[in-house]
């Protein structure tokens, strides 16, 4: 009696505890210490206030309603690995890692698990070969094809000739610094300008080195691939040498307001690629008015309409229309990860989707295959006005040039295939 | 003059100032280990916590308000009025004066003859908990120091000495700011030799520095002095932090910069204020040279950080005391 006892007050405590089952569970490895925080937080704010808003206003996704279950890295690999590791369990369906580390340390666990992982612009490259990476997403962009957007623009603003020019790649010295060397090299070569690379060692709060080369050398364009405490001091010395700040092209992890607002006014003109543009979206006012006004908000509400806060909405509206799309396929609204990963799979995202979802024109059409796991490739330059304080889109979104990126993907995931023992193909 | 040789003058000069921001870090460390025997680890990000609440204190920002926000529901976030710099600063001390009490009367009273590898793992305690309080007082944001400090290179020393070289020439660039770090440096540590060498507290300094019991037989209170010591690298904090979050704003990652305080210490010795300042400038000139001359033309650049650890470690197998350390001396 006292064992029947004791297994009902286990079982019944183990159901209450257990992950509730008509829920749809979006875990948010989120960073809101440390010193990546500042780009963390508006990330997250974007992408959970998102979905409190599909919460409130459309009681979640199909019916059923949203959990999101937030966990701070950090920025930390070992923590990130920690999160995915205690909140899987609950019943995750999808992870936006958030971080290029955590990413290459959870490729092989998540694939292994069959959860879908959505890395937004960064992360590993060649993952966008999706019979390699049956599990990774890195749709709307990838690094490589920032470098290949960031040449074409230089294309368009010189004639279509960079012959000549001379081009120097300010990096961060670390993996994610490194991704766009292979793709300029072969744009080097291809278009004829010449191409010096300068590493900034982690954090980069000292860069006098690299800005006085580029004083030296003169270069006609600087590219940066920075992050963190990089981006600001990248920019307060560019002003501090004169550098045309209008020849200064961060990637889009070095194009945030925080990025610019410690240089002041010398950082007016600074460019920055971005894969969402910034813009007064309806969803903004619709996010202010049943989240934050409703008290259901992830952050005080001062990062709404921020840059990196749109990114985080984006990644989440991105999350929730495979979502929606693995509810049609399998004609369910309980969907699993794996189902989930066939929405990922199946995604189409069109203007006229974007527009009902009341974010015109936040990022290119596109469509995902299970050859093609990484979208259309296609992002903006955006340029920093300093007297208003804000990021103004110069262009529309550009394409990359897919004759230099594909075959570098091809070659990349298929030594991944080799050395990790994968064939090829579709699940 | 090729316009080679010029460059490398450049560097050299530029590697002085950067030497001196590395030494303003290293003096707080200097000055609370030479008096009470603790390598502070919590030293960059004292620099961090003294930076940010100048800040807050300046754009009147209400401490906690997103803790309080959280639990009261309420939306508070200023006063509503802004703090003159000047006042700000001597608030901000006052805090960290406030904060040296505690440190000694929670932390370190406690821990009165414990072994020395015990004092560390308090600071690196303390230096956690400290982040965290920072944040939680004051946000994560990046903050604007609107302090009026000249930013950019002096266009005067770039024209008048364009003329040294070549067309390949185009003078030398100094940077305003690294010039208002050096002369505040200067006066820094002037002050605190001034400090150190004529007031009755100074001498009471160094007195515990030399032997704690024989300070304590004449009646020096070791409380007092380690509060004292404590306030001081508090004041050294605010130096660094000022000039480091001028370039960046003033953001968590400036608790790294005791990462490039340490080669100087290792360098310059643990217990010598002149250490620290020739130790920076030489580890500020030598990774700066090296980069120029080696580093960015033959290795791929990026080699400051370990060159910095690498010309360290060359001087510690000479002298492990540091250039200017006190050399241990134990007999059997």
């Amino acid at each position: 009696m006292k064992m029947k006892t004791l297994a009902a007050m286990a079982l019944a405590g183990a159901l209450a505890t257990g992950p509730a089952m008509a829920e749809l569970v979006m875990p948010d490895l989120s960073y809101r210490t440390g010193p990546y925080a500042a780009g963390g937080t508006p990330f997250s704010d974007g992408y959970q206030d998102y979905l409190n808003l599909l919460n409130a206003r459309d009681g979640g996704i199909g019916g059923e309603s949203i959990r999101i279950v937030e966990c701070e890295t950090g920025y930390n690999t070992e923590k990130g690995v920690e999160c995915y590791e205690s909140t899987k369990g609950e019943g995750a369906l999808i992870y936006q890692p958030l971080s290029t580390g955590i990413t290459y340390q959870l490729i092989p666990k998540a694939t292994a698990d069959g959860i879908p992982i959505h890395t937004m612009g960064y992360g590993r490259t060649s993952a966008a070969n999706g019979e390699v990476f049956n599990w990774v997403f890195n749709y709307p962009a990838n690094y490589w094809d920032a470098a290949s957007v960031a040449i074409n623009y230089l294309l368009d603003e010189n004639g279509g000739d960079l012959n000549g020019k001379k081009i120097a790649l300010v990096y961060h010295n670390s993996a994610y610094g490194k991704e766009p060397i292979r793709t300029l090299e072969e744009l080097s070569s291809m278009h004829g300008f010449e191409l010096s690379q300068l590493a900034v060692d982690h954090p980069g709060q000292e860069q006098k080195s690299q800005w006085l080369q580029i004083r030296r050398e003169r270069p006609d364009y600087v590219l940066m691939w920075g992050w963190g405490v990089m981006n600001q001091v990248a920019v307060q010395e560019a002003a501090n040498i004169n550098f045309p700040m209008e020849n200064f092209i961060g990637n889009w992890w070095a194009g945030a307001e925080h990025d610019v607002t410690p240089a002041g006014a010398a950082a007016n003109g600074y460019k920055s690629l971005n894969m969402n543009r910034v813009q007064d979206y309806p969803v903004l006012e619709e996010i202010k008015t049943l989240v934050h006004d409703a008290g259901n908000a992830a952050g005080d509400g001062s990062n709404i309409g921020k840059v990196l806060y749109v990114r985080g909405m984006y990644a989440a509206m991105l999350a929730a229309e495979a979502i929606a799309k693995a509810q049609d396929i399998h004609g369910t609204a309980a969907v699993t990860p794996a189902m989930v990963r066939d929405g990922m799979e199946a995604l189409e995202i069109t203007n006229a989707r974007m527009t009902e979802l009341g974010m015109e024109g936040i990022g290119p059409e596109f469509s995902v295959s299970c050859q093609n796991h990484g979208g259309a490739g296609q992002g903006l330059v955006q340029q920093w006005n300093a007297a208003d304080g804000v990021w103004e889109p110069l262009t529309d979104f550009i394409a990359p040039d897919a004759s230099v990126i594909a075959p570098l993907i091809a070659e990349d995931s298929a030594a991944f295939a080799a050395e990790s023992g994968i064939t090829p193909g579709c699940l | 003059m090729s316009a080679d040789f010029l460059y490398g003058i450049e560097v050299i000069i530029n590697g002085l100032m950067a030497g001196v921001l590395y030494a303003l870090v290293a003096l707080g460390f200097v000055l609370i280990f030479k008096a009470s025997g603790i390598f502070n680890y919590a030293q960059g990000v004292m620099a961090l916590f003294a930076a940010l609440t100048l800040v807050g204190v300046m754009e009147g920002q209400v401490p906690f308000s997103h803790l309080i926000n959280a639990v009261f529901g309420t939306e508070i976030h200023h006063f509503g009025w802004e703090v003159p710099a000047l006042l700000a600063i001597l608030l901000t001390l006052c805090i960290m004066i406030a904060f040296a009490w505690a440190v000694q009367y929670f932390v370190f009273r406690h821990l009165v003859g414990q072994e020395p590898i015990i004092l560390f793992m308090a600071t690196i305690g303390l230096a956690y908990f400290l982040e965290g309080v920072g944040d939680l007082m004051w946000g994560s944001d990046i903050k604007t120091l609107a302090l009026g400090l000249p930013q950019g290179g002096s266009m005067a020393v770039e024209e008048w000495t364009a003329g040294l070289g070549g067309d390949d020439f185009y003078g030398f660039f100094i940077d305003k700011l690294d010039m208002v770090a050096t002369v505040v440096a200067l006066l820094l540590v002037a002050g605190l030799v001034g400090f150190a060498q004529y007031t009755k507290q100074g001498r009471a300094m160094r007195a515990v520095a030399d032997d704690h019991q024989a300070a304590l037989s004449v009646g020096i209170s070791l409380n007092f002095i380690w509060v004292l010591v404590w306030s001081l690298a508090g004041l050294v904090a605010l130096v660094a932090g000022v000039m480091w979050g001028a370039k960046s704003g003033v953001q968590f990652s400036l608790s790294l910069i005791a990462l490039k305080a340490l080669p100087v210490l290792m360098l310059g010795g643990f217990t010598s204020i002149p250490g620290a300042i020739v130790g920076g400038l030489i580890i500020g000139v030598g990774e700066k040279l090296f980069e120029y001359t080696i580093g960015a033309p033959f290795l791929g650049g990026a080699t400051e950080n370990w060159f910095a650890y690498m010309l360290a470690l060359i001087f510690l197998v000479f002298r492990p005391q540091g250039l200017f350390g006190e050399r241990i001396i134990e007999r059997v």
